[in-house]
């Protein structure tokens, strides 16, 4: 096992699969006959894996949505998508690596991509600022989505990052302004618009691409106003942030059945046992399989019926009571 | 049914606790020590380095519209507790506390109001109340302003005042961003005109939504404004950050900021932005305010 490819709550299960696998390389290399201890072995490992990984805490599942393996946008586009092809800049200022955008025939359908991109290698994490885009790539992505909107070509985006850039020259370019101007262009765009937080949906930075009629999670991902480590440094910072992490995760509700539950998302994308990571070619097919029946769904609805039924989600969010005394 | 009270502005228990106690005090821009009525007079601003002391809701109402007379919708609105959320205090607490000091029931005060005779819908921020910040009831509230302005085909005024998003209500804070950006799409659709006014501070969630999406963005001198908060950015970049960043005057200097204006001036400012705005082309009913802003003239005083 490589150091820095896995969690430290996956190692026996790793250790135990390494085991089964050098065991049975033995029993083939020496032609020893073990398959009584080899079915042994896997038992005690599907138990084993069962109750890793069978009820996570929220935080086991920031960690899995963080998981250095975990498959980025660009692992889905290659599985799920043909011809990909990715367009660059924002006309204005510059080009940001860490939002990736471009057509691809989805199954037989044409549609816009737009994703963060973490980046695997040091090297492409340092390109793409670990998926922190900056103002620019918000405007990208906002002026493929217009045209991809005029030819009548529906948006497919896949959300992964730890939040929008801060930095001052975000702020110089209008980090926020290149947010709420996505919310509001975005609002009235008249195709579908199919969003899925495939690993971290950090806030701002997350739904600065995140509004439209569909909003699919899968299993390990999470979604939040806040990072979890944000969030304690805010309410825990005496006793020290990072240690309180796994608290602030409980306490924000940022997993994928929360969100249902709360009424944010319309549908969970289940992953393999044990995280997307584990088997990345079922997790696309999974999450390519629910995105085309959301396309088709929404396909046959006239635009002027698309945007109010987006209005309605929308506008329907928040939980009050009225109290007339007050 | 909706309903309303006229909320005639006077000081608030909140106004109190934000003015300086006593008869002198102490300027946060200068040191100067100023006679306190003589603050009052000028809206809070010093009279010799003009320095804008954060004045409350009650204190913009007066000094923006006319007769210092809102009539307020929405008041009653009061926030759950959605997640449970898990905290030294418990969040219904921190509600009931930040109602206790502001005698609010949440962190904007929304309603109709003129400014100049033109009637207008109006929203101004709390920030007495756990720092201004956006969860359900002031998305719902901005939301429904923005609705007014429709309906009644008025201009919008939001003074916005805010650290953000609130934590506590989580992802439904973060999705009021979404809802209030949304309904300034059929806004402009409407073409309804919207003023944003910023004020000290207005950063996060609420800079990155409705504050940042008016056909004029004002804001107060020396204003916070931005995206993400100093702290956080220092602690990424590692490096100090250059002097005066983003203030009002960094904002305006990048582009991302129409005009700064004095809080004296922001009224004339705002009758002459609305009188343009109210063009034969607008969806607004009224095109003229029935009175014009003597040129760089003051409003009313309170006392
Ligand atoms: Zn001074």
């Amino acid at each position: 096992m490589r150091p820095g490819t896995y969690l430290d709550f996956e190692k026996p299960v790793l250790e135990l699969e390494a085991r089964i696998r050098d065991m049975r390389e033995f029993a083939n290399d020496e032609n020893v006959e073990l398959t009584k201890e080899l079915r042994l072995l896997e038992r005690k490992l599907d138990k084993l894996t069962r109750e890793t990984f069978a009820s996570l805490s929220r935080w086991q599942r920031v960690q899995l949505a963080r998981h250095p393996m975990r498959p980025y946008t660009l692992d889905y586009v290659e599985k799920m998508t043909t011809g990909f092809t990715a367009l660059h800049g924002d006309r204005a200022y510059g080009d940001d690596r860490a939002m990736v955008a471009g057509p691809a025939m989805l199954s037989d359908r044409p549609v816009l991509i737009v994703g963060q991109q973490k980046g695997r290698t040091t090297k492409e994490k340092l390109a793409n600022n670990f998926g922190m885009c900056h103002p620019e790539g918000y405007r990208k992505a906002l002026r493929l989505m217009t045209l991809a909107a005029r030819y009548g070509r529906p948006i497919v985006i896949l959300i992964d990052t730890p939040g929008a850039f801060p930095g001052v020259e975000a702020e110089e370019r209008g980090q926020a302004e290149a947010i709420a101007r996505n919310l509001r262009e975005m609002a009235l765009l008249p195709v579908p618009i199919v969003i899925a937080i495939i690993g971290e949906g950090a806030s701002g930075g997350a739904l600065g691409i995140g509004l439209g009629d569909r909003i699919l999670m899968m299993e390990n991902s999470w979604y939040s106003v806040i990072s979890p480590e944000g969030c304690a440094a805010i309410l825990w910072r005496s006793e020290g942030a990072v240690g309180n992490a796994p608290r602030a995760a409980e306490s924000l509700r940022l997993a994928a059945d929360d969100l249902l539950e709360l009424g944010i998302i319309d549908r969970i994308i289940p992953e393999p046992l044990g995280g997307a990571h584990r088997d990345a070619a079922a997790s696309a097919s999974m999450l390519k399989a629910v995105i085309l029946e959301s396309l088709i769904e929404l396909g046959a609805l006239k635009p002027d019926e698309l945007i109010a039924r987006r209005r309605d989600k929308f506008r329907k969010i928040g939980v009050f009571s009225e109290d007339d005394t007050f | 049914m909706e309903w309303f009270r006229k909320a005639k502005a006077g000081l608030t228990r909140q106004d109190k606790q934000d003015i300086p106690d006593g008869l002198w005090t102490k300027c946060g821009g200068c040191g100067e020590i100023i006679y306190a009525r003589e603050l009052e007079r000028r809206f809070w601003v010093c009279p010799s380095c003009e320095y804008h002391f954060r004045i409350g809701h009650a204190e913009y109402i007066r000094l923006l519209l006319d007769d210092g007379v809102l009539e307020e919708y929405d008041r009653g609105l009061i926030s759950g507790d959605p997640l449970k959320f898990k905290d030294k205090k418990k969040y219904p607490e921190r509600i009931a506390d930040a109602q206790q000091k502001t005698g609010l029931a949440d962190a904007v005060v929304c309603g109709i109001g003129k400014i100049g005779g033109r009637a207008v819908s109006f929203s101004v921020m709390e920030f007495a109340f756990i720092g201004g910040s956006m969860g359900s009831v002031v998305g719902e509230k901005v939301a429904r302003a923005i609705e007014r302005a429709m309906t009644r085909r008025i201009p919008l005024v939001i003074v916005a005042c805010s650290g953000g998003a609130r934590m506590q209500e989580g992802i439904l804070s973060l999705m009021q961003m979404a809802k209030t950006s949304f309904l300034l799409a059929e806004l402009v659709e409407a073409k309804i005109p919207y003023i944003s006014v910023l004020t000290n501070p207005t950063t996060a969630g609420v800079m990155a939504s409705f504050a940042s999406l008016g056909d004029v963005i004002i804001a107060e001198p020396g204003a916070q404004l931005g995206f993400a908060g100093p702290r956080v950015i220092r602690e990424t970049i590692r490096q100090e950050l250059p002097p005066g960043f983003q203030s009002s005057e960094f904002f305006q200097e990048h582009g991302f900021l129409d005009k700064i204006v004095k809080r004296t001036e922001l009224k004339p400012t705002l009758i002459n932005l609305l009188t343009f705005l109210s063009g034969p082309n607008s969806g607004v009913m009224e095109k003229t305010g029935s009175t014009l802003p003597m040129p760089g003239g003051l409003p009313e005083s309170p006392a």
